[in-house]
């Protein structure tokens, strides 16, 4: 099915269909856009209509035109798993990837305001594999960057050298939060301070942070929150989860939009919980097999020629007032 | 005379005897115990092979990361018995077990990893 044939079948089913919550969010109608999202659609929901377009068709628009078209609040893109120092067979060169990722932002057809990195900027924690991320991602034409750990940030010295480059005006091992446009955003660290046999771990600090910081909130301020490891259980046999999220979800409850993005697992996933919108992004490094797919999930080699196919960004639009964020990943082709 | 000869011998080979049934045995006795001083697991795949060990008290155990992922090797005890550096491909850790006991332990960086050394 072409692009124009997708996004041509996207307005003909475009009327809110299923409004089994009484919200005017259609749920139902926002995954079946989620599912062309791998191909680069662009989703927005608007006045409790889903509207899609393809890239392509976006970008032979008028530049005035698509503006009006994609308008919405707040646009950022997110990007993980950098693994820089990463050279394996899976990908020997990360640091290509890494820019290709920074070129799909800068040209994507509405500019990001600022990007979230969920974690895994380094392999080693090496200075120098921080030190080349933040070489590659000074070309990227959003300059703010909010950052959050992985696991392979923090080797050596429980996180330390993290704090220094990342942690200024965090709490803790990395959390904290900051405003945008009225969205709330969240930054969780859950890679420090694992159990033996355990998932990932928010621990009893940083949960009674949480509770506090979004106690003063209304509930119909739109919450984004972001973490490496996912906040859902993806996997447990594969680590992929955290061990105490549940109440750190319980807090949220009350809020009538909350996106959740994460990383670690390379590959894209999402899911929908009530309200709340789990999504994780593609690594620019390396793929990581689907759960259960594989004895174990190490870096996953592709014929080269596919490799940029299993990478990728996710860009997010929110429309003021209009419940979801529009969520779209993108392949670095 | 022929006695005496035979006894000599007799005494000879006695003390020949001896000194092959001594001498051996001490041989045998310390390679086997240098045999039993060291003891190898494998990482790859994201586990520890073996998962349980089996060692005498005072085998130096050698962890040899054959996986293409980064682990540690961190002992589960509180407090922490050893916790090797971040293993990249083909690094190790070594670390003695002098003293009998179970001692489990896992890596730091992917937890589900986990596995155990019985020191007898």
């Amino acid at each position: 099915m072409s692009l124009k044939t997708m996004s041509q079948a996207a307005h003909s089913g475009d009327q809110l269909a299923y409004d089994h919550n009484h919200d005017g969010v259609d749920r139902r109608g926002f995954l079946k856009c989620m599912a062309w999202a791998g191909t680069g659609a662009f989703c927005v929901i608007r006045g409790g209509v889903l509207r899609s377009y393809s890239m392509s068709r976006l970008a032979e628009m008028d530049p005035k035109e698509r503006a009006k078209e994609m308008a919405g609040e707040l646009s950022f893109a997110q990007i993980s798993d950098s693994h820089m120092g990463f050279n394996k067979a899976a990908n020997p060169d990360v640091a290509a990837t890494l820019k290709a990722a920074v070129d799909k932002v800068n040209g994507l057809a509405v500019a990001p305001e600022f990007l979230l990195h969920t974690g895994d900027i380094s392999h080693l924690s090496k200075p120098e594999e921080f030190d080349t991320v933040e070489q590659i991602l000074k070309e990227a034409k959003p300059k703010d960057i909010f950052y959050v750990p992985g696991e392979h940030d923090v080797l050596n010295d429980n996180g330390q050298q993290f704090l220094e480059r990342y942690g200024k005006g965090s709490k803790g091992a990395g959390w904290y939060s900051f405003d945008k446009k009225g969205v709330h955003f969240i930054g969780l660290v859950n890679v420090v301070n694992l159990k033996a046999g355990g998932l990932g771990t928010l621990g009893q600090e940083q949960l009674e942070w949480l509770e506090n910081d979004v106690k003063p909130l209304q509930p119909s301020t739109p919450l984004v929150v972001f973490a490496h490891i996912p906040l859902w259980s993806v996997y447990p046999e594969w680590g992929w989860g955290t061990d105490d999220s549940a109440q750190a979800l319980r807090y949220l409850r009350k809020f009538g939009s909350v996106t959740v993005l994460n990383g670690h697992i390379h590959q894209t996933m999402q899911k929908i919980e009530g309200n709340i919108t789990f999504h994780t992004a593609a690594s620019t490094a390396f793929p990581q097999p689907a759960p259960g797919k594989a004895d174990s999930p190490g870096p996953m080699k592709v014929p080269a020629e596919q490799l940029k196919s299993v990478l990728g960004i996710t860009d997010v639009n929110f429309v003021r007032g209009k419940q979801a964020l529009g969520l779209v990943d993108s392949t670095l082709e | 005379m022929r006695r005496s000869v035979s006894f000599a011998v007799l005494s000879a080979v006695g003390l020949l005897g001896m000194s092959a049934l001594t001498a051996p045995p001490r041989n045998l006795a310390a390679r086997a115990a240098q045999k039993a001083q060291r003891a190898e697991v494998k990482i790859d795949n994201f586990s520890f092979g073996p998962a349980t060990l089996t060692v005498p008290a005072g085998t130096t155990v050698t962890w040899t990361n054959r996986d293409d992922i980064p682990h540690t090797v961190t002992s589960s005890d509180d407090p922490r018995l050893f916790k090797s550096k971040v293993l990249d491909t083909d690094e190790k850790f070594s670390f003695t077990f002098t003293n009998a006991g179970t001692y489990p332990y896992f890596c730091s960086i992917h937890p589900k990893m986990t596995a155990k050394v019985i020191v007898e």
